[in-house]
């Protein structure tokens, strides 16, 4: 062993290498890795919060969805109500069109009936005559019996 | 001289040994610069390692070089892939200081960082086939070559002292200097305060302090020493390998496969005693 000014070098060097170091590389090399180590957190945070926005929206539009269906559901109910009703409606009024057409018809056929019986009638009181006048064998003057027939038209 | 260092066919086992572990040495004596020929004692102010010092230097330049391209465009948005690999890195040596040390500072992790690839890469340098590097110097007229700094103790000794001194500083910074002298000497057998006793208590205070200054003291040399073992012995083995002719092809493919975990276990283990030593002068507890 020689212990010489190789020692005295090697200090020196080694002071000056520890001190570029710590100066020069070491500051930058750990501030780049804390600053990827950071920036790595607050990725993973911001990761976590979209998860969780995405959750809450989710819950959300399922309530938005389940509002809009009921919604739906009750215009459809109303709407079948509605339809049920003017079905009703016109069903009331189809009978009513009838009743009000068969009052017509009946009153139409009564008038009918009338005129029939009063022309039967007239024919009656023509055939009795003519019966009357046959039976009688002889002409009854129409204008002395004239007044007992009409009241026998009337009575028949 | 440098006819006889190339003189191949004459080479012994030991010679080629002894050659790959020289360093390559310049000196100034007598107002002259002399390669090679400096005086060899434990401490010797005027030579210089150039061998050592020009790859631990280069290599430190690559590894700032390569971060500071990362850093300056460090993006925190998609990173490409070479600064992926630069933070995963970083975020390694991050981790391991977060772990053992529990305090803040600002300094540690870069200091951890700059040592466990600055040491990594010297380590590195092992897995360079024992030759390639000494034969291309040997061409280009540069006689000596050791490739791998860390087997150098001049490296790993600066490294550790420079951590030990920082160990104190922060030692007195933190605890003050009654609190780390206290620590020193008032611990693991508290002197007794009162009483007869009380006469004892510069024995006590002397064994702890021994006891202390000891498990203080350990500490960088234990640090150096590990790194510098682990990877002279590494690298005399591959050495060793490189003489075996033919049959170093598979041993030595053997011995890089275990050494890519030498290194790396040895540049980690040398960051993570740093971070608890540190966090040791950075501990009030007791």
């Amino acid at each position: 062993m020689n212990f010489n000014l190789t020692f005295i070098g090697q200090t020196i060097a080694m002071i000056v290498f520890v001190w570029f170091c710590m100066k020069y590389i070491w500051p930058f090399i750990m501030g780049a890795i804390e600053a990827r180590q950071d920036e790595i957190a607050e990725g993973l945070a911001a990761a976590e919060r979209g998860r969780s926005d995405l959750a809450k929206a989710t819950g959300e539009s399922e309530q938005l969805i389940a509002a809009a269906r009921e919604q739906a559901r009750q215009i459809v109910d109303q709407a079948n109500a509605r339809a049920g009703e003017i079905v009703e409606q016109a069903r009331a009024e189809g009978a009513e069109e009838k009743a009000r057409q068969l009052d017509g018809a009946r009153a139409e056929i009564e008038v009918e009936i009338n005129r029939a019986r009063d022309e039967l009638r007239g024919e009656v009181v023509a055939i009795a005559v003519a019966g009357a006048e046959k039976l009688l064998a002889r002409e009854i003057d129409p204008a002395a019996h004239g007044e007992m027939l009409d009241r026998l038209a009337a009575e028949l | 001289m440098e006819e006889e260092a190339h003189g191949a066919a004459a080479e012994t086992a030991s010679d080629y040994i002894n050659h790959h572990l020289t360093n390559l040495q310049v000196c100034r004596i007598d107002g002259e610069w002399v390669w090679n020929h400096c005086e060899a004692g434990l401490f010797s102010a005027n030579t210089l390692n150039v061998d050592s010092m020009a790859i631990a230097v280069l290599l430190g330049f690559g590894f700032l070089y390569l971060f500071r391209r990362v850093a300056k465009k460090a993006t925190s948005g998609r990173p490409g892939k070479l600064q992926t690999f630069i933070e995963l890195i970083v975020g390694f040596v991050d981790g391991s200081v977060k772990d053992a040390f529990p305090g803040r500072n600002k300094l540690i992790a870069p200091l951890s960082l700059t040592i466990f690839i600055w040491v990594f890469l010297m380590n590195l340098m092992d897995l360079i086939p024992v030759d390639w590097l000494p034969e291309a110097a040997a061409a280009v007229g540069i006689e000596y070559l050791k490739v791998v700094p860390t087997t150098d103790p001049n490296i790993t000794f600066a490294m550790s002292l420079s951590v030990f001194v920082l160990v104190i500083y922060y030692s007195i910074k933190i605890k003050g200097f009654g609190g780390f002298t206290k620590e020193l000497t008032m611990h693991p057998f508290t002197p007794p305060t009162r009483g007869v006793g009380i006469i004892a208590a510069p024995f006590f205070i002397a064994f702890n302090f021994i006891l202390e200054g000891v498990s203080l003291l350990s500490k960088p040399l234990s640090l150096s020493l590990r790194l510098f073992g682990n990877m002279y012995a590494g690298e005399l083995i591959f050495i060793l390998i490189a003489l075996l002719g033919l049959y170093q092809l598979p041993l030595h493919f053997g011995w890089a496969v275990f050494h890519i975990l030498v290194i790396t276990l040895q540049a980690f283990i040398f960051m993570v005693l740093t971070i608890v030593y540190l966090s040791q002068a950075h501990d009030t507890g007791h």
